[in-house]
């Protein structure tokens, strides 16, 4: 017996060390972003006092700092719901297509997706950089939006399996009805799939709102820039003489994705292991 | 009769749709005529000049010219664009191609029909056969065409582009002009000393990088799920919610943050370590420990997902096999050593390999923590901390040796393709798909 209560406590132990070295950041940026003065150093972890200054600064376009944090958080969210759509819709499409039908060139088209989906898209960005010169889309939001739903079909494979479990028969019987492939795949498959959409729905999101490269890559003037790139350059440019108010904004960046991310919990654990179960 | 086939194809090799108007098939063979004259019109305007374009890469550069009495600067030929487009046309040319040879064979087939005494297909016909057998085709068409102009023309670009001499201080249009060099880049690459210097440091650095951020956080994240899922362990839901934390910050910003919390000077840690008498630790600008940083960062960012798998797998578990270890008298380590662990690593080895994959081109992390630095004196354009893609990220876009970054795009892409081939043949969905139903 107290063997075993020695190694519970050793758990308890692990446990707070793990809690505390996870939290740690999170709450150091919070208070950073609530403290007085504009530097990173710092008394104490918990400030003297406590001052909204920072955020009311995001919002408030100063001359002499180029911080245009509001229409960086616009952007952001434009790219991110529209690449969301368009690309949640391919990525279904695609799935659908290969997982219900055998048609020729199916196993090619497989390995295909799967090789280059490996293969970060950024790698070849001296190409996509050129190919967006000559249509003219450099330094639109259309051209990140573009690459991302682009690529989208490449990250089908969590979805194919998805839909490799729903039984023929259901769309079977409905074409013994006179449904067409269309009828049935709006009617029948998208309703099921649900959970499999709010999950692809979830990483597209964040996929783009996170985005750092291509954004970089493409964004060329700072109004136009996401809060990726934006933040970046706040730390690389000002490094520790803005740091409160890069940490204010970065505070205001996370909240929308932590707020998907806990309510939308389970499906990501859902989505995780699909793809882990179906390979 | 029984030379219908053969006429019609015949037919169809002379101009295409031509076996299709022979096999009565008068809408099908009308398309496939406009076809071949879009294709012929296109190959004469444009087609032949773009592809040879892609053959001599330019011919006069960007040169000053008399014009009167004043020189004016007269723009060549710009040997990327050319490029580019001589490899659009280049893919066009073979899709006119491959619509050529299902041209003919269509004809055949049609014409074989015929003589069995059959009719071919009216056009009403075919349309109701493309919704049926081709649905997945055309659902596929769109995804399709912008995977090929955003993942597959880039790649071919990119290979290409390491066979040329697109390199600052002298190649870059539309300056000057660029040309096929063959194997030199690689050459250079692998035989002068500072490049190869470079190239073996970073990758074995990529390498390394890859296995120990893949390896802690899969470990990491096992532990840290059966830690929390021991049956004693009480709060069960809050313990993870508070580890879900660091999945659920946008990487860029944890990454920025910790830059700044690492701070040598001012960081928050090394204040608490000279707090209590120990010295600060030069977690960013030290090579090795800077290399140690990252991988206790990455671990940050990625236990808590391997550790949200692993939960969702325990659960998967089924019960009967712990019952039955149970009868048998089974101790705790060895229901944990003979089930729990099996099931786990049998379930995630895919994952792992992807992973490693994924982590070999982990960009972010390098970029946003370090950007590769600290400087390196023995290594050109690359720091300490740099991987393949950070350097080629480097190469291109801050130091314009575009031919160089393109061959090393190519050596990552090797090791990528044959990696994820490798996952590929041996993952379920592939080999026994069909066995679900």
């Amino acid at each position: 017996m107290r063997k075993g209560n020695i190694s519970l406590t050793l758990s308890y132990l692990m446990l707070i060390i793990l809690a505390i070295g996870f939290l740690y950041p999170a709450i150091w940026v919070v208070m950073s972003s609530l403290r007085v003065g504009d530097s990173l150093f710092s008394d104490s972890l918990i400030p003297k006092q406590l001052t909204f200054i920072h955020y009311r600064d995001l919002f408030i376009e100063q001359s002499d700092k180029q911080v245009f944090f509001m229409r960086w958080f616009w952007n952001t969210l434009k790219i991110a719901t529209t690449s969301m759509v368009l690309g949640t819709f391919i990525q279904i499409l695609t799935a659908y297509s290969i997982s219900r039908f055998r048609f020729y060139g199916r196993k090619t088209i497989m390995s295909l997706i799967l090789i280059l989906g490996m293969f970060p898209g950024f790698m070849s960005m001296i190409a996509i950089y050129i190919i967006l010169l000559q249509l003219n889309l450099l330094n639109t939001p259309y051209a990140l939006i573009l690459v991302y739903t682009a690529g989208a079909a490449l990250h089908m494979f969590v979805a194919k399996g998805f839909f490799d479990t729903i039984p023929h028969s259901l769309a079977e019987s409905a074409q013994l009805d006179g449904a067409s492939h269309m009828d049935v795949f709006m009617k029948i498959m998208l309703p099921l799939s649900k959970p499999m959409i709010t999950y692809i729905s979830l990483t597209t999101f964040t996929g783009a709102w996170v985005d750092f490269i291509f954004a970089r890559l493409i964004l060329r003037s700072r109004e136009n820039w996401t809060l990726a790139v934006g933040l970046y350059e706040l730390v690389n440019s000002y490094s520790s003489t803005e740091f409160t108010l890069f940490a204010a904004g970065a505070v205001l960046s996370s909240i929308p994705i932590a707020i998907l991310f806990l309510f939308l919990q389970r499906f990501l654990i859902e989505g995780i292991t699909a793809g882990a179960n179906k390979g | 009769m029984g030379k219908h086939a053969k006429m019609a194809a015949l037919l169809s090799v002379l101009f295409m749709g031509i076996g299709q108007l022979y096999n009565k098939q008068i809408i099908k063979g009308i398309i496939f005529i406009l076809t071949e004259i879009l294709a012929l019109y296109l190959m004469v305007t444009m087609l032949i000049e773009k592809i040879y374009g892609l053959i001599t890469l330019g011919s006069v550069p960007t040169h000053l010219e008399k014009v009167g009495r004043v020189y004016v600067n007269i723009p060549g030929d710009h040997s990327i664009f050319m490029l580019l487009e001589g490899l659009i046309s280049l893919i066009i040319l073979l899709l006119f191609i491959s619509m050529y040879v299902s041209n003919i064979k269509d004809a055949y087939k049609n014409g074989q029909l015929r003589e069995k005494g059959l009719n071919a297909p009216n056009f009403h016909n075919t349309i109701r056969n493309i919704n049926d057998n081709s649905f997945p085709y055309a659902m596929l068409f769109i995804p399709g065409l912008g995977i090929l102009l955003f993942t597959i023309v880039p790649i071919i670009f990119m290979i290409f582009l390491a066979f040329t001499n697109y390199t600052a201080p002298n190649h870059i249009p539309p300056k000057s002009l660029v040309d096929w060099v063959g194997l030199s880049t690689f050459k250079d690459l692998l035989f002068l000393k500072q490049w190869k210097n470079t190239i073996i440091g970073v990758s074995m650095w990529t390498i390394v990088w890859a296995v120990l951020s893949t390896f802690t956080c899969y470990l990491g994240g096992i532990l840290v799920a059966l830690l929390i899922q021991q049956k004693r362990i009480k709060f069960k839901v809050m313990w993870r919610m508070i580890y879900i934390i660091p999945y659920a910050i946008p990487q860029f910003i944890s990454l920025l943050v910790m830059r700044n919390m690492l701070n040598y000077q001012f960081g928050p840690i090394n204040q608490y370590l000279r707090y209590f008498g120990l010295g600060g630790l030069p977690w960013l600008n030290d090579p090795f420990w800077a290399k140690v940083t990252i991988i206790i960062v990455n671990m940050w960012i990625g236990i808590p997902s391997s550790m949200l798998l692993t939960i969702g797998l325990l659960g998967n578990i089924p019960k009967d096999l712990y019952e039955a270890a149970d009868v048998d008298g089974a101790s705790k380590f060895a229901k944990f050593r003979s089930i729990t662990l099996p099931y786990i690593l049998f379930a995630t080895a895919p994952l792992l390999i992807m992973s490693f994959a994924f982590n070999i081109n982990n960009f972010n992390v390098i970029y946003l923590l370090t950007e590769g630095l600290p400087a390196n004196g023995d290594y050109v354009f690359a720091g300490s901390t740099d991987l393949l893609v950070t350097w080629l990220y480097k190469l291109a876009l801050d130091n314009q040796r575009y031919n160089i970054a393109s061959a090393v795009g190519l050596i990552v892409f090797i090791l990528i393709a044959s990696l994820s081939i490798y996952n590929f043949r041996r993952t379920k969905s592939y080999k026994e798909e069909d066995m679900v139903q």
